[in-house]
Parts: C-alpha cells; sequence; structure tokens
C-alpha cells in the first residue's frame, strides 16, 4: 500500500501510522448527554465495508496528519489531504 | 456413525468406500426455535452445547460461505489460557479444561496437542512483568511455571539467546497449553451438532436481522426469510456489519492478521514458542511446517489478505530469535479478519433488543475461546441468564469503566 502524502508525495505506508476513525468530534464535557456522548466518541465506531475516512501520521516523513479515504475492502486510496483545514487551505 | 477403531477397521475391509458425509445439506425451515449467524468454531459450538447440554433442537447455523471458510480455519491454532486479568482468566482456564475433553466429547480427532507455550522474556522487567502474570494465573488455580535461560535452553536450545538487541534471559511456561487441528475442530463441532438435529446452512447469507417491537423476528438471507425468537450473532470479523442491519453500534473494528506456514522440516519446534521482544509466535505442525504469524497489519480491513510490510516485520521478528529458519522456505501465507474490540478482549452479552444476542470482539485470541465461548453462549441463549464464567465479557463495560485491556493499551484496537 502506497499513500500519496500532500506535502512529501508518494509513500510507502510503513511510512506513516494509523490512528483510526477521521471526523471524529470531542462532545461537550458540560452537554447534558456527555456521560453517553464520550462513550460514543472513545469506544463506539462505523466499521464500514467500503470507503472510509481515516486518520494517518506521516510519523517518518513530513510528520503531517492526514486524512485518508481509503476502501477497506480492497485498500484502494482514493483521496488524501492535509488534516488540519489551515494546510487544506494553503495547500489550493 | 461413531468413529472408533471398529469403524476403522470395518472401511479398511471395505476400501474406505462406505463413510458416510459428516453432516446433511439441508433445506431451511421456514421457522426456527434459534439461529446462529455464523458457522465459524463460535457459532458452531454454541449449536452443539445448545443441542447437547440443552437438550434443544430446533436450531440453524446459518453460514454465508462454507464451514470453516473463516478465521476457524485460518488461525495458528494456539491455545491457551494464561492471561492476567481476573475477568478473563477464569473463562479462558474454564475453555481449555473443555479442550481436554473435547475429543471424547465430541467423538472427532482434533489432534488436541498439549505441547506447552513457551512465552519468552528478553529483559528484567519483562521477567518481572511475566512473574506476575504467572502469579495472576496460580491465584487462579491454573499453573505456570517461570523459567531461567537454563530452563528455555533445555527445551529449545536452537533459539538465539546471545541476540544483541534481545538476548533470551528465560520464560513463562504454561506446559497445558499447546495446538489443534483449527478446520477439525469446525468439522467436529459440525458433526456433534447435525447428529442432534442442528441444521447447518451453508451458502446462507443474512442480509439482515428483521426486528419488531424491539424484538428479532427472523433473518432475511439469500434463500429467502427465515424466522426465530432467537438469534445469535457469532459472525466474528464481520459482526458490526451484521450487527448494523439491526441498528446496533459496536465498540469494534475489523483488521487482517496473517499467518504462514513453511515446507516440512524435521521435528524441531517441540512447543509453541512466542517472542517478547515483539509480537511473534511459533509452533511446528504434525506435518513437519513451521505455522507462525506477529501483528495485525496496522490499519481496518475486511480484505482478508495482507499486505507486504506485515510479512518483513514478521520474519524480522522469526530471525531475531531463530535465526536458524532463515533458509527454510515459505509455503503458503494468508490473512483472516479480526473483530478487534476497543479493550481488547471478548463479549458474550444481550443486547437491547429481545432475542438477540452477541458473541464478538474476540480479537487474536477466539480460537482457544472456542469450546468455552460456545459453552457460555449457549447457556445464555437458553437460559437468559449470563455464564459464571462469562460474567465479565459484557457489553456494557466500556460505559461503566470496567474494560479488561491485558494489553494497557487504551481504546486503540490496532495495539491490543
Ligand atoms: C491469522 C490468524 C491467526 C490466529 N491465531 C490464533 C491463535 O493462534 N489462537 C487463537 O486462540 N486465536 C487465533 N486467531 C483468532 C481466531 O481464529 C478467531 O478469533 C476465531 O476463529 C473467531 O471466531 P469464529 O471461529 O467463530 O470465526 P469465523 O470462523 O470467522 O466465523 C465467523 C463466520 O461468520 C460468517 N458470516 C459472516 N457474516 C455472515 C452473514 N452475514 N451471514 C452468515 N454468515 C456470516 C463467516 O463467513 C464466518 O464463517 C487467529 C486468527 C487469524 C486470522
Ligand atoms: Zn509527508
Amino acid at each position: 500500500m502506497r499513500i500519496k502524502c500532500p506535502y512529501c508525495g508518494e509513500r510507502d505506508s510503513q511510512e506513516l501510522s494509523f490512528l483510526g476513525q477521521a471526523d471524529l468530534v470531542r462532545p461537550d464535557p458540560d452537554g447534558t448527554d456527555a456521560q453517553q456522548a464520550f462513550h460514543d466518541y472513545v469506544h463506539i465506531r462505523p466499521n464500514p465495508a467500503g470507503v472510509n475516512r481515516e486518520l494517518w501520521l506521516h510519523a517518518h516523513g513530513c510528520r503531517s496528519w492526514i486524512i485518508v479515504e481509503r476502501n477497506t475492502l480492497t485498500h484502494a486510496i482514493s483521496s488524501v489531504e492535509y488534516a488540519s483545514p489551515r494546510f487544506r487551505e494553503k495547500a489550493q | 456413525m461413531k468413529y472408533s477403531i471398529f469403524s476403522l477397521i470395518h472401511q479398511a475391509f471395505r476400501q474406505q468406500q462406505d463413510w458416510k458425509p459428516a453432516w446433511r445439506e439441508p433445506e431451511p425451515k421456514r421457522e426456527y426455535d434459534i439461529i446462529i449467524i455464523g458457522g465459524g468454531g463460535h457459532g458452531l459450538a454454541t449449536a452443539y452445547y445448545l443441542a447437547k447440554e440443552h437438550g434443544l433442537r430446533n436450531i440453524a447455523v446459518v453460514e454465508k460461505g462454507y464451514i470453516g471458510g473463516g478465521s476457524v480455519g485460518r488461525n495458528t491454532t494456539i491455545v491457551r489460557s494464561n492471561y492476567q486479568e481476573p475477568g478473563n482468566i477464569p473463562f479462558y482456564e474454564w475453555s481449555l479444561k473443555l479442550w481436554e475433553g473435547l475429543e471424547q466429547d465430541f467423538n472427532y480427532n482434533a489432534m488436541m496437542s498439549q505441547r506447552g507455550v513457551l512465552n519468552l522474556y528478553h529483559s528484567d522487567s519483562q521477567r518481572d512483568e511475566y512473574a506476575r502474570r504467572g502469579n495472576a494465573m496460580m491465584m487462579h488455580g491454573v499453573k505456570a511455571d517461570l523459567l531461567d535461560r537454563d530452563g528455555v535452553r533445555a527445551l529449545v536450545p536452537f533459539l538465539d539467546f546471545e541476540n544483541g538487541r534481545f538476548p533470551i534471559q528465560g520464560g513463562l511456561l504454561q506446559k497445558r497449553g499447546g495446538t489443534a487441528r483449527h478446520d477439525a475442530v469446525a468439522w467436529g463441532f459440525a458433526r456433534g451438532a447435525d447428529s442432534r438435529g442442528v441444521d447447518i446452512l451453508q451458502n446462507t447469507e443474512v442480509k439482515q436481522i428483521r426486528v419488531e417491537n424491539g424484538r428479532t423476528i427472523g433473518v432475511e438471507t439469500n434463500r429467502g426469510f427465515i424466522a426465530a425468537k432467537k438469534i445469535g450473532l457469532a459472525a466474528a470479523g464481520n459482526t458490526t456489519r451484521v450487527a448494523e442491519t439491526a441498528g446496533l453500534r459496536l465498540p469494534i473494528e475489523s483488521y487482517v492478521l496473517q499467518a504462514f506456514v513453511t515446507e516440512a522440516i524435521k521435528p524441531l519446534i517441540p512447543c509453541v514458542v512466542t517472542f517478547g521482544g515483539g509480537h511473534f509466535y511459533i509452533s511446528q505442525s504434525d506435518k513437519g511446517g513451521l505455522v507462525f504469524g506477529a501483528s495485525l497489519d496496522g490499519y481496518t480491513s475486511y480484505a482478508a489478505r495482507g499486505n507486504l510490510p506485515g510479512v518483513e516485520d514478521t520474519i524480522e521478528e522469526a530471525m531475531a530469535i531463530m535465526p536458524g529458519i532463515s533458509r527454510v522456505r515459505l509455503l503458503r501465507h494468508w490473512g483472516g479478519i479480526m473483530d478487534m474490540s476497543m479493550d481488547g478482549s471478548p463479549i458474550i452479552d444481550k443486547t437491547h433488543i429481545d432475542g438477540l444476542y452477541l458473541n464478538c470482539g474476540w480479537c487474536y485470541g477466539g480460537f482457544k475461546a472456542t469450546p468455552g465461548s460456545g459453552w457460555c453462549f449457549a447457556h445464555l441463549i437458553a437460559t437468559n441468564e449470563t455464564h459464571p464464567n462469562a460474567k465479565a465479557l459484557r457489553l456494557d463495560r466500556f460505559a461503566t469503566g470496567h474494560v479488561i485491556d491485558e494489553s494497557g493499551t487504551g481504546a486503540q484496537p490496532n495495539l491490543h
């Protein structure tokens, strides 16, 4: 598997480390349903069989956090972008 | 037909022509009392114990492929109960006790071999950790032996004891651990269940679990709707895919794990050996092939095949303890899908849907759990009560904070 880092270009997946599901939003600790919301945030995952959005760190490269859209059935990667919105804008 | 020395002799005189298929290929009935989804080790064991221990007969095991085609036929066959967490030890020890009587119980040769499982340690702190694990085991009545370097040398002299980075200082040995022939385990349970009236429906994929007014009413399959009031889900790596058809969201992610087998060589490795510097385990099959594996490929996957970094990593670990096997050729390698739970421990529990029971989260360790899991899951389905040995394996432990995290890595399934 190769991943095309937006900064470094195409790299072997071994240079990167996988964190997991992207787009998880940390709940409001003062919310009324905080207990349940934090349980879901920490433990519950969609785990789709198909295209998923996930966070990878280019640990042995530029050290950017990136969001990779990858098909869990085929390992095919359809898109890669910076995780940080600030970097995403800059890259455009 | 009961298998015995007499049936063997009898068949020998008939050119082996009279053997009957070990299970039937029935047409699905319209309705069963209980449907088990998934004809892996756990599903088949559950059906077997439901029939044998609870006297229930009107049961179907629904399998989308062929039985034994999932992880039950893909694992590295290691059986042990050397766990450390109080919630896990009684369960895995009960499972090991069942293994010890399994072949007589289901009248099938599963080639259970209690050749011992040896976990190597490579540093003082790791020795202390293993001593602690051994003590935890012994407090639950499970024997463990802490070996020093000479003790390990006597057992497996061919290891690289002086490895510069991972010198071998000793090991923790569970003598009652060992290996079993994995697909024979599936076949033995299948035959035992079938002969007691359980229908094993192969090539039958559950497309949806149907729920009405908070109760299960049956499953939609590629062969039509099959009704059942009780449904046990034992679909291992595909758990979340099936569960989401009933609206369940689970603390599980699916990953691929690879396994390897080499060409056959003369008897070399007398027990299961695991490497403490990483995560690598190896044993030798009765045919002579070396069977081994290491960690997950580090990302979620439903592809039952791995990638090359996983291969490289595994081989590197092998070379760190057994450079002597570097010229042995690999015959085959393959992958299986793991249902990795958020704390690395399994779940046997009811769900918020009446009649829907859950058996999942087995991670890399579900083969050894097969009989114990089937036993406890059957108990839960038949009586609606949690079996005492599985009382910690609850679904709500993630909400209550009673997680069972053997490796202490937190809610990061690829690290368990
Ligand atoms: C490479 C590898 C090495 C391993 N090594 C070990 C080891 O040494 N020791 C150990 O204890 N454990 C080991 N394991 C883990 C162990 O194999 C699994 O945890 C265990 O087999 C899972 O339970 P099972 O046997 O019921 O799963 P499976 O055999 O995977 O059974 C699940 C079944 O459900 C079926 N299914 C899925 N979806 C549907 C559907 N919609 N409808 C109908 N059927 C469906 C699948 O086809 C499958 O047959 C290993 C696993 C792998 C992959
Ligand atoms: Zn980069």
